[in-house]
């Protein structure tokens, strides 16, 4: 079983979690998280004349779900192809993120493994 | 006894009533989330306190039927309001006690505009006190030198000053320096307004209600009071769309908190003049605080002090120059004396001089008043440097502005 923690542009959440669900995810959490990556953040008004700061962060969203490893792949491609927002993809399009799990217990019915996902 | 004088009496004070709640949702947009409900309290809880201290005796001290110090102050022959009639006498337009409510409103809005320079971190007991001292000193006494029979207006130095350019923007501006400066500095300003939307709002109500604050300083329902709405409106799209436009060129984008800004400025900027002025004089005082504040604001931003919210420029330099702008676009038809427009430097010169003399008056006599109270043990004016890192909000109130977590 495997982790994917996908980074992405908030506009694109919807999208992406539709391609995700075709794509045979069962489940996901999402966060609306603040953060940068290589990109510097954005500059923005400090009050009410016209000096300017660079805001560090920027907002994201955080989709977390947990799959089958044979579905690997094929949730990734869904994820890449959905949370571009353009051809060539831009900069602060996202990152994904991906971890062995080595447990997973439904609270319900006590079942584990890839029964509980 | 006149209904429709009356009627729009009561309007207007009405409409000044709600500039305060108005300001207060200004300040609250641009402070951080922490503090927001801190910001809002300090002006609405003005509305409360102001309005005791005015019945006491603050409206006997500023328009009392005699005088304590001749030229300077009334006197206590209203105290507890006690003494003014309840009905208006033979003659009489309108009853006796609409100056006592509609002046109040202009008394309770002052003290709230200092709040901008001192947010998120002063002390609330000890503005509570200060409230009650500055209105006493510092508001009683210039509302009594240009309305009152004091030096400043008709019946001292001539200078014009329609609905309070001196007694409230002037003299807020110079109490916020004297603030900002004794306060100090913020740890840590942050970065950004909380909630523009916020600042937006408040701004237009703030505009909304100036309707009664200017149209409303003509104390009667008639011609001067229409050309006193005209050139209010006026003044203040032409001052946003100059600041919009400056900050435009200077920084490539128009920021909503700038144009709102703006406004204020030109609304601050008319304030005396409304009565003096026609529209093209209007025009020309939008165009000036637009400029003038702009500019003034990102000045005072490269000085070490630490004015919030932009108070002194804003209203003290908006104040100062429509305050002088008076006596530049004065017409003989509308204000009764000549401007520099029509030739005369005279009333120029009245403007400058009582503008500075209650500049330096309020800065003055708020700098002791809080210095004293900065010295008394138990009061103080700032809070904790944890309170002041937590925010005012949880630290001040024990509440906070929105509470969007599960755990509530």
């Amino acid at each position: 079983m495997i982790r994917i923690d996908a980074i992405i542009k908030p506009e694109r959440v919807n999208l992406v979690l539709e391609a995700m669900s075709k794509a045979g995810c069962t489940g996901f959490t999402y966060s609306n998280v603040s953060g940068r990556g290589t990109q510097e953040g954005v500059e923005v008004f400090t009050g009410r004349g016209g000096s300017t700061a660079n805001r560090v962060s920027l907002p994201k969203v955080l989709i977390t779900t947990v799959t089958d490893k044979s579905k690997q792949k094929k949730v990734i491609d869904s994820i890449i192809s959905s949370a571009k927002t353009s051809e060539a993809g831009d900069i602060g399009d996202g990152k994904i993120f991906i971890s062995e799990i080595t447990e997973v217990i439904r609270v319900r019915t006590g079942e584990t493994g890839t029964n509980a996902i | 006894m006149d209904s429709g004088h009356t009627a729009w009496m009561l309007t207007a004070s009405a409409l000044v009533f709600f500039m305060t709640p108005g300001l207060a949702f200004f300040y609250g947009g641009l402070v951080r989330v922490k503090s927001l409900v801190n910001t809002i309290m300090l002006s609405f809880l003005t509305i409360g306190v102001v309005t005791i201290v005015w019945t006491l005796w603050g409206y006997s001290l500023a328009y009392g039927s005699g005088e304590l110090i001749p030229s300077f102050v009334g006197d206590f022959s209203y105290l507890g309001l006690v003494g003014i009639d309840t009905f208006a006498s033979e003659g009489e337009a309108i009853a006796p006690l609409y100056d006592v409510l509609f002046q109040m409103m202009f008394a309770i809005i002052t003290p709230a505009l200092i709040t901008g320079a001192f947010v998120e971190r002063f002390k609330f007991t000890t503005y509570l006190i200060f409230m009650v001292l500055w209105v006493t000193l510092v508001y009683a006494p210039v509302a009594h030198w240009v309305w009152g029979g004091g030096w400043i207006g008709a019946d001292g130095a001539g200078a014009l000053d329609f609905a309070g350019g001196t007694v409230i923007h002037i003299n807020a501006g110079a109490a916020a320096i004297a603030a900002a400066l004794l306060v100090g500095r913020r740890r840590n300003p942050g970065l950004q307004p909380n909630n523009v939307p916020y600042v937006l709002l408040g701004a237009s109500i703030l505009w909304f209600g100036w309707f009664g604050f200017n149209g409303g300083s003509a104390l009667a329902a008639d011609s001067y009071a229409v050309n006193a709405m005209l050139v209010t409106q006026i003044a203040a799209a032409t001052s946003a769309t100059v600041w919009g436009l400056v900050g435009l060129f200077s920084t490539g984008k128009i920021s909503g908190v700038g144009v709102a800004t703006g406004a204020v400025a030109g609304l601050v900027a008319i304030t005396p003049a409304a009565g003096a002025v026609n529209a093209l004089g209007a025009l020309a005082i939008g165009l000036g605080s637009g400029l003038i504040c702009y500019y003034a604001v990102e000045l005072i931003h490269k000085t070490k002090m630490d004015d919030a919210l932009d108070v002194f420029a804003v209203h003290g330099i908006g104040g100062l120059w429509g305050c002088i702008a008076t006596g530049i676009f004065a017409i003989e038809s509308i204000a009764g004396v000549k401007g520099l427009v029509e030739g005369s430097t005279s009333q120029v010169w009245i403007q400058i001089y009582t503008a500075v003399g209650t500049l330096v008056y309020s800065f003055v006599v708020t700098f002791v008043i809080l210095f004293v109270l900065d010295k008394i043990p138990g009061l103080g004016l700032r809070v904790s440097e944890s309170s002041e890192n937590q925010g005012l909000d949880l630290a001040e109130h024990g509440e906070q502005a929105t509470v969007d977590d599960g755990a509530n």
